[in-house]
């Protein structure tokens, strides 16, 4: 090993006390160096998310079409946000996609990672990775295989189910069971990530606590509820925020699944700046409902900053 | 020591609640592994079986028509090509540029670094639909619709990678970088050759997600290519179903099976680690 070394740097004498100064040279000079290291990222940023954002901001205010001159319209298209049926169904809709997915994710995802955190369990790293690979698999293709496997014709779920007397029917045509349906793929989807989150939380959590709570003669619901809730609670409200503000933007598996369809009961907002945005060319207002998008977003994220205070103080270091 | 640990493990009786626990992960991991066995054994019916009823898991017979016919259908190297060319670019790029990005924040000091951080933490919450028209726009005034340019360029930095790397960056140990700048190494050479080398599950679990993301990305393709030719896998995929909206399961199943064949073929390589390193790289 030591013949391949590479040739040592020469030796030299320790800088003399005040020399560090040197070393890391004056503040406007670090500052430039500094600079080389983040223009890279920053003209990509700048470029491609804080400018379109600033653009955004200026079409919502008017009536844009992708040609030709835009007009001021002033909060038209905001007005139009708050008060077009087809808007308001998106928004409830989207609130309604967000009731049915959060909570489903999340306790599946907690409840999974609870039972896998046993070390007696068998086959641990199996299922660990078994429940984590369709994170890996896209929405799109997702969509797909549920969607045959709940066809009412040929669908295997549908025909087993089907032995056990559940009749589901047309599933995807059903306007109270779309919705719920396309739902559940983002669970399928997306629980595994939240899974492995949990894992790693409740890994994190000593087992002297849990013996201690023993020998007071806590239950293991007890255990549970004084133990385990408490220490989960960032890693919590980190998963909560980030299954929101994934529910606030469901778009590809209603694409493929149902269009929007049956009658508009699965259109969410983001469908609907896709569909004003890029179908209908109305750039303006696909610009206000996207900003009134972010707002949204904006606010879970603060309620996120909110919790995380703590875990956000070494930002001050 | 632990061979002794095992095997007495292995002889006590497991408790009635470890059965149940077992009971109900199975249970789970059949029905999140359903879809993907129905892909792949879709995938090899011949069309009758496809659409018999009642419907089996198991083909009858094994067949290749399906994987011909969906390669007929659709350019399928040029979408896979592409593919690559996207969710391998914009992970590269993003990667160096990210990192850079990242070691400025956590390990420079310079004028302005808490205000950077801030704008770039804000940046992280917006929905990237909100600002995907005017975005559009610029790529369309750039003239890089319909090219790998217009596809990689935009995602060739974000918020998320530069925060989670300089997560990590800070937690790494400072004292071997001090003692190479007193010696005279240059900041990128610090970055280089210390930094770099320490990251490495950082950077694969971020690389990671940053490839999978991108490969499974529907809307981004379907908004920045218009011509099939320079779509992506993932978007080619919805070409299938025709207007018609009569799916031929077996070439969509087909299909999907080569759409995500790369992905969960690499993911079961590195899954362990993969899945480790979420774990521990500050994500929880």
């Amino acid at each position: 090993m030591s013949a391949s070394h590479p040739p040592v740097r020469r030796y030299r004498p320790p800088a003399p006390l005040g020399g560090r100064r040197h070393a890391s040279g004056g503040l406007a000079r670090r500052s430039a160096g500094a600079f080389a290291f983040l223009a890279p990222a920053l003209i990509v940023i700048g470029l491609f998310v804080i400018w379109p954002m600033v653009s955004a901001l200026r079409l919502s205010f008017t009536d844009a079409s992708g040609f030709g001159r835009e007009e001021w319209v002033g909060l038209e298209n905001y007005v139009t946000v708050f008060t077009d049926p087809d808007i308001l169904n998106a928004v409830v809709n989207t609130v309604q996609y967000t009731v049915l997915f959060t909570p489903a994710a999340v306790l599946a995802a907690l409840g999974l990672a609870l039972l896998l955190v046993n070390p007696h369990l068998p086959f641990r790293s199996f299922f660990r990775t078994a429940l984590f690979v369709p994170f890996v698999i896209s929405f799109a293709v997702a969509a797909f295989a549920w969607s045959y496997l709940i066809d009412p014709q040929v669908g295997l779920l549908n025909h087993w189910l089907g032995g056990l007397g559940i009749r589901m029917g047309n599933v995807l045509q059903d306007p109270t069971l779309a919705m719920p349906a396309v739902a559940f793929v983002a669970v399928w989807k997306l629980f595994g990530f939240y899974f492995v989150i949990f894992l790693a939380g409740l890994q994190d959590i000593p087992s002297s606590l849990y013996e201690a709570a023993r020998v007071d003669g806590a239950g293991p619901w007890s255990r549970f509820r004084h133990v385990t809730l408490p220490l989960l609670s960032n890693t919590m409200a980190f998963v909560l925020v980030f299954a929101m503000i994934a529910a606030l933007q469901a778009f590809d598996q209603i694409y493929v699944m149902t269009g929007g369809g049956p009658y508009g009961h699965t259109q969410t907002v983001v469908m609907e700046i896709y569909e004003s945005g890029f179908r209908k060319l109305e750039v303006g207002f696909a610009s206000a409902l996207s900003y009134v998008l972010l707002a949204a977003t904006l606010i879970l994220s603060l309620v996120q900053f909110v919790f995380f205070g703590r875990r956000e103080k070494d930002l001050s270091s | 020591m632990s061979l002794a640990a095992t095997s007495r493990r292995g002889r006590r009786a497991p408790k009635p609640s470890t059965v149940l626990a077992t009971i109900a992960v199975v249970a789970v991991s059949a029905v999140v592994l359903l879809p993907i066995a129905i892909i792949v054994l879709t995938a090899f019916k011949p069309v009758a079986e496809v659409n018999a009823f009642p419907p089996s898991l198991f083909p009858h017979e094994w067949t290749l028509d399906n994987l011909r016919q969906v390669t007929s259908d659709l350019p399928f190297l040029r979408l896979t090509a592409n593919s690559f060319v996207f969710a391998g670019g914009v992970t590269a790029f993003a990667l160096t540029f990210d990192s850079l990005a990242a070691y400025a924040l956590a390990r420079m000091d310079f004028t302005g670094r808490r205000a950077l951080l801030i704008v770039i933490i804000a940046t992280l919450m917006i929905p990237f639909q909100a600002t995907l028209i005017p975005l559009y726009q610029l790529v369309a005034d750039l003239g890089w619709v319909n090219s790998y340019a217009g596809l990689i360029a935009p995602r060739a930095a974000d918020a998320f990678g530069i925060f989670f790397l300089r997560q990590f960056f800070l937690a790494l140990p400072r004292d071997v970088d001090a003692a190479a700048r007193i010696d005279g190494a240059s900041e990128f050479r610090v970055f280089r050759s210390i930094v770099l080398p320490n990251a490495v599950p950082a950077l694969l679990t971020l690389g990671l997600f940053t490839f999978v993301n991108n490969w499974n990305d529907l809307l981004w393709p379907l908004v920045f290519t218009t011509e099939a030719e320079m779509g992506t896998i993932t978007s080619g995929l919805t070409l299938l179903t025709g207007p018609s909206g009569i799916v031929p399961h077996g070439v969509m199943m087909a299909g999907s099976l080569l759409a995500i064949l790369p992905l969960v073929i690499a993911f079961l390589f590195i899954q362990r680690r993969f899945i480790e390193n979420i774990a521990t790289t500050g994500l929880k």
